[in-house]
């Protein structure tokens, strides 16, 4: 019952919050409704024994589809993101004032449901369902609550994920005619045997649709636009959790059902993330916006990670699952920075900014921390996904790891230009009279912080918390 | 009288009735167009049915063969008297808002 | 003993813990007791561990499980061995003496800088006793990164400069670049071994190709060229100097620049196994040594000349490490940290004193004025020199000594970079505290000697710098007198197995001795001889000298070929790529179903009139396609 609660609570929480007409009323539900979820994933994930994590019901019998969900480790780690990341987003931003709060946050959660339900189905007809459920409350949420280009970004947003998510139905459709039971379960699309010519073939369909969510070069460019546009707080919950949505459908719908596929395809995938690292880290260094920088570098580590899965062996893969939980920690950690700065200086231009660490030195050290973590320094937690990564990436071909690496490199540097220009220098006039940053902010920043730090001196209990998926899958 | 004969005549009177749909904006001409269009089509009935019903009462005395043309022709008389109807009511709408039965000013839906 | 080994660098991780959050509530003297007292006690620590390691041996000590997956575990383990208390005692001991000197210098800071200061100073001696004690390649790079980290944050200290955080990033991001090299190197033994910790790599080089161990150690020694500042990575390290004088001193001379040093010394075995990466090490060493002594030649800024002078002595322990002098590598590396970090040190002495003046065009006749940096700084500057019974003499002699052995060719450009050594030191000995003063009238009335906590490290460190080479003499001199050499071989055992052995004779080495210091003395006399009256002059250099004063014009090269073209390619990407490329392709096909559309809705134009001719035109062309020609032809001969 533990998946089937936490997909319901936010989704009846958010159902809730669309009538609760007080802004102030709408935000508490909305931080209760988070904190809920997460004591329900909590007790369910270290509490209880493995068979209370499934749920199988009858849904659709005539179709073959059944409301099948299960927790493996990768599907519990995402899980603990999704649950612990929305009280973070939800209390660091509970000063923003949004208008029609009740909306906003009733679609925050319908999107949180979506999000958990795409990491616990297992069934192709359920995972779509949820899939489509986590994007639609983000196009809503772009465009009412977004920049001044929010109408034509959301447009370009919908335009790619509409037709990724096409391709994905088309590519659901064909497998489930071509098993054996006529069934959308996992179990069946895993046991599809296909000729070598239509495995690749729909290889493709499903690859574009979860390369476009990842984002992977050149189906990214929605991204940065939709990060700078979206309000923060959605922002945090896509680049934390929603590009994993990706990473995730790689690992589970991907390669352990187009095996062959996957091989045969690896190396001009590895090709294209790796040139999209380069790429991005390279537009990110002329970046002058800090939203727009974080979601370049975002794009670099999202390419390093795609590069790590598909050199299918079992250290990249032990990289990338930590990284999932990491990334997205650190880069929520970066994008509440942004967030403070741009509420509180009303901008986000480098040009227009510097000197913040004199007047606000808690927010200059935590905003180091991120960034250190962000450029995968030794002793935060993303060193050790990306130590593991280029590890299995070298494993694979010694030439792409080189190649690669040099995406490390670019990353102190546009990191660090992020780090000067907004916190050292003298002050200029929209920083002449910035103040601290408030108190919950710092909060949830230092919980961050603590977090980075643990996890980067002991990583274990991630790596151990999704040995089991790893092996599975790259057993067969 | 062979069928040919109907058979120029129909063509010529469809051929005017087109062209005359085509070229002239007045509506009410347009209007009389398409009617002569329609008795084109069931002079050609009415030929054709007679036509067929002589050649079977040769085979059969009491047969009732061509009948379904005549009836055809019926029905599009009472369509046509509808569509008049109708349509002449529009053209006097049309003509107490724009002063004017020129079919070219209705190229709009709204306003 | 062994089991407490964590407690050496806990002590500064607490130091720094303390410091930093503290740093608004605790009073300077408290933050300057704090920050020393932790690094005392691990200096106390060091030295039981010394003598620990030289009664009992190395031994290895596991903490805990850093990464364990199924191809590979990282233990968090620290291997405190002959070469690691070594360096242990060279960076807390040494490091607690420039604590100690930052309290004063740095007092004219406000509290909470001062605790950052401190809180910085603390972390980098962490990060760098765990670069040392690591008993991995992955710890070691904790470590490597870590003082990359503290580098990074102490030359940018004073954040208000951009000048000085133009300088820290590229401190950070020219060491990157090494680091990448590094971590191809610790992936290629994880890749081949399975394992990074240093017993087992070094026990299991068999299952290495040589092509193997070629790529390894040359991946590696990249790693060295940024952090130990090696052509072509060494820009950074002059650029560094913008942090506070004895940041300069502890980290951009006497330990973190070592690191690299360290690094090899640790992986001897790798060098010996890979002879043409030994060359390699051996010609960039000595390359970086003469090119960076040329460059000290004409700088004006005293710790300018310092950095260049840390570089080309860095390029000497690298050729060292070359021709497979590995203890006398090690035992520059000794002596090095102690005169040249009384170098800085008393550089810092004279900054403090000239108000943050550094131009030494502006100096002059300080010696009346600070007699103890005076006398510690001219020892310094003879021991660098080279002259015997200096420290200096005695590491430089053992690496020329063994390049002789090794190429004779490397022996001479050798001596003439010691040569240019001797000059460059002692133009700037004699510029500042020789001659006339050339400041201003206030700066002179403000002339003074620091307080003890300044002068206290420059005594004990010119002492250091004398006697530190003592326990290195060589064979020729004294049977069995290099204790060091004795005490670390252990460490470099499986080498000196590997590597032949030539020995010189020891009237030859007795030539080469008296040759290379008699023209030392020679160029040193010249040198004071040549700059005691100088006199400050407007006028532009020209020629040679120009060139030398702009530093061969290497930066201006490096953007020229590398950042500005980067910086293009990213601009391109970014407004043309990835606007009209990628989105414009996206947008492209939303335009042209946008363009489509409106050239099809003017076929709706409202008319009926060419509705109706569409509509017959269409069945035409039906009627055209519907019945083929013969059925046609047919119909029209019956009718006619």
């Amino acid at each position: 019952m533990i998946p089937v609660l936490l997909i319901l609570i936010p989704l009846v929480t958010g159902l809730v919050s669309f009538f609760l007409k007080q802004p102030g009323t709408a935000k508490n539900w909305a931080v209760l409704s988070s904190l809920v979820t997460l004591a329900v994933a909590m007790v369910g994930i270290f509490f209880l024994p493995a068979n209370q994590l499934a749920y199988d019901a009858s849904w659709l019998p005539d179709l073959g589809s059944r409301f099948t969900l299960m927790t493996d480790g990768m599907g519990k780690m995402l899980c603990l993101l999704t649950v612990v990341s929305f009280p973070v987003v939800f209390i660091a931003t509970y000063k923003n004032e949004y208008s029609n709060a009740h909306n906003f946050y009733g679609l925050m959660l319908l999107s949180q449901a979506g999000l958990l339900g795409v990491f616990l189905a297992a069934d192709a007809l359920v995972f779509y369902f949820f899939w489509e459920l986590a994007l639609i409350p983000f196009y809503f949420l772009c465009s009412i609550w977004g920049g001044n280009k929010r109408i034509a970004v959301t447009f370009k947003f919908f335009i790619y994920t509409f037709i990724g998510s096409l391709l994905m139905l088309a590519g659901i459709l064909y497998l489930y005619f071509h098993s054996a039971d006529h069934s959308f379960a996992i179990k069946s699309f895993y046991h599809i045997k296909l000729a070598a010519k239509t495995e690749n073939l729909i290889f493709w369909l499903f690859f574009v649709a979860f390369a476009i969510k990842m984002p992977i070069f050149p189906f990214h460019t929605w991204q940065p636009d939709a990060y700078e546009q979206s309000p923060t707080a959605t922002t945090m919950v896509m680049s934390g959790i929603m590009v994993k949505m990706g990473i995730f459908a790689v690992v589970r719908w991907l390669i352990p059902v187009f095996p062959n596929a996957s091989a045969h395809y690896a190396n001009l995938v590895i090709i294209l993330s790796v040139t999209g690292m380069l790429y991005a880290s390279l537009i990110a260094i002329r970046q002058d916006d800090i939203k727009r920088l974080i979601a370049y570098s975002s794009i670099a580590h999202i390419g390093l990670m795609c590069a790590a899965l598909f050199s299918l062996n079992k250290t990249g893969w032990e990289g990338v699952m930590i990284q999932m939980f990491n990334h997205g920690v650190n880069v929520i950690g970066l994008w509440i920075v942004a967030d403070v700065i741009e509420q509180k200086l009303g901008t986000r231009k480098f040009s227009e900014l510097g000197g913040l660490a004199q007047k606000a030195p808690v927010m200059a050290i935590l905003l180091v921390v991120m960034a250190l973590a962000n450029i995968a320094l030794p002793l935060t937690n993303a060193f050790i996904g990306e130590f593991l990564m280029f590890n299995g990436l070298f494993q694979y071909n010694m030439v792409f790891a080189a190649v690669a690496g040099i995406s490390v490199i670019l990353a102190a540097v546009y990191t660090l230009n992020m780090v000067q220009k907004v916190l050292y220098g003298n002050t200029v006039a929209t920083t002449e009279n910035a103040t601290e940053m408030s108190g919950n902010v710092q909060l949830v920043l230092i919980v961050l912080t603590i977090g980075v730090i643990v996890l980067g001196v002991y990583p274990q209990p991630l790596i151990d918390l999704t040995k089991d998926t790893v092996n599975a899958i790259l057993v067969k | 009288m062979p069928i040919q004969y109907y058979i120029y005549l129909c063509l010529a009177l469809f051929s005017i009735g087109i062209i005359g749909v085509l070229t002239r904006r007045n509506a009410i001409i347009v209007f009389m167009c398409i009617e002569l269009m329609l008795n084109a089509v069931n002079l050609l009935l009415v030929a054709f049915s007679k036509m067929r019903y002589a050649a079977a009462v040769v085979a059969d005395q009491n047969t009732s063969v061509g009948v379904d043309g005549q009836l055809f022709v019926f029905f599009i008389m009472v369509v046509a008297a509808a569509e008049v109807s109708v349509g002449l009511a529009i053209i006097v709408m049309m003509y107490r808002n724009t002063h004017s039965v020129d079919i070219n000013f209705l190229n709009r839906l709204k306003n | 003993m062994s089991k407490l080994v964590y407690l050496i660098p806990l002590f500064p991780l607490l130091g720094f813990l303390i410091n930093g959050l503290g740093r608004r509530s605790l009073s300077k003297s408290m933050i300057a007791i704090v920050g020393s007292g932790s690094i005392l006690a691990s200096f106390v620590l060091s030295v039981l561990a010394f003598f620990d390691v030289k009664a009992n041996g190395a031994s290895v000590i596991t903490l805990f499980n850093f990464i364990d997956v199924e191809s590979f575990k990282v233990a968090f383990a620290f291997q405190v061995d002959q070469l690691s208390s070594i360096f242990l005692l060279i960076i807390t001991g040494i490091g607690f003496l420039i604590h100690l000197y930052s309290s004063a210098y740095m007092n004219d800071e406000e509290p909470q800088h001062y605790g950052r200061y401190f809180a910085y100073l603390n972390l980098f001696v962490f990060s760098m006793l765990l670069l040392v004690l690591g008993a991995n390649y992955v710890i070691m790079f904790i470590g490597w990164e870590g003082v990359g980290l503290c580098s990074y944050l102490l030359i940018g200290f004073w954040f208000k400069n951009n000048n000085y955080n133009y300088a820290a990033k590229k401190a950070f991001v020219m060491n990157r670049i090494g680091d990448l090299g590094f971590l191809l190197a610790v992936f290629w033994l994880l890749y081949k071994l399975g394992t990074a910790s240093y017993t087992e790599v070094f026990a299991h080089t068999a299952q290495l190709s040589s092509f193997d161990i070629t790529a390894i150690t040359a991946l590696l020694f990249i790693g060295a060229m940024g952090k130990s500042a090696q052509i072509p990575l060494y820009t950074w390290l002059p650029d560094a100097m913008a942090g506070p004088t004895p940041v300069s001193a502890l980290i951009h001379a006497a330990t973190m620049v070592t690191a690299g040093i360290y690094m090899i010394a640790r992986s001897n075995i790798l060098y010996t196994m890979a002879p043409a990466t030994q060359t390699l090490v051996a010609v960039i060493g000595l390359a970086t040594a003469i090119f960076a002594a040329t460059i000290a030649l004409k700088q004006n800024d005293i710790k300018k000349v310092l950095a260049y002078s840390t570089v080309s002595q860095l390029g000497y322990m690298f050729l060292g490490l070359g021709v497979g002098a590995y203890t006398g590598a090690v035992f520059h590396v000794m002596t090095h940290a102690f005169f040249k970090a009384l170098l800085f040190l008393g550089a810092g002495s004279v900054i403090h004193a000239m108000h943050h003046e550094q131009d030494i065009r502006k100096m002059g006749g300080l010696r009346k004025y600070m007699p103890i940096t005076h006398i510690t700084f001219l020892l310094a500057c003879l021991a660098i020199a080279g002259i015997p019974p200096f420290s200096g003499f005695f590491s430089k002699d053992e690496i020329l000594t063994a390049a002789f052995v090794k190429n004779p060719l490397y022996y001479f450009v050798g001596v003439a970079g010691a040569l240019m050594t001797a000059f460059y030191m002692f133009r700037l000995y004699t510029l500042t505290f020789l001659g006339q003063f050339r400041g201003t009238h206030e700066q002179e009335h403000h002339l003074h000697e620091s307080p003890w906590q300044m002068t206290f490290p420059l005594i004990v460190l010119a002492i250091l710098s004398v006697v530190g080479g003592w326990i290195g003499i060589p064979e020729v001199f004294a049977e069995n007198a290099h204790s060091l050499e004795k005490f670390l071989a252990p460490i470099f055992a499986e080498s000196t197995k590997l590597a032949e052995h030539h020995h010189l004779a020891a009237s030859q080495e007795y030539i080469m001795m008296g040759a290379s210091t008699a023209a030392i003395i020679i160029v040193i006399l010249f040198a004071v001889n040549s700059y005691k009256k100088y006199q400050t002059s407007e006028e532009e250099t020209a020629g040679v000298s120009k060139l030398l004063e702009n530093k061969w014009y290497i930066d201006e090269l490096y953007d020229a070929v590398i950042v500005n073209p980067l910086h293009a390619v990213a601009g391109f990407f970014k407004n043309i790529v990835e606007k009209s490329g990628i989105d414009g392709l996206v947008n492209g096909v939303g335009r042209l179903v946008g363009y489509g559309s409106r050239q099809l809705r003017l076929l709706q134009s409202g008319q009926v009139g060419s509705y109706i001719l569409m509509m017959v035109l269409a069945m035409v062309v039906f009627i055209l396609i519907w019945f083929n020609d013969a059925t046609i032809m047919r119909f029209l001969e019956k009718i006619f």
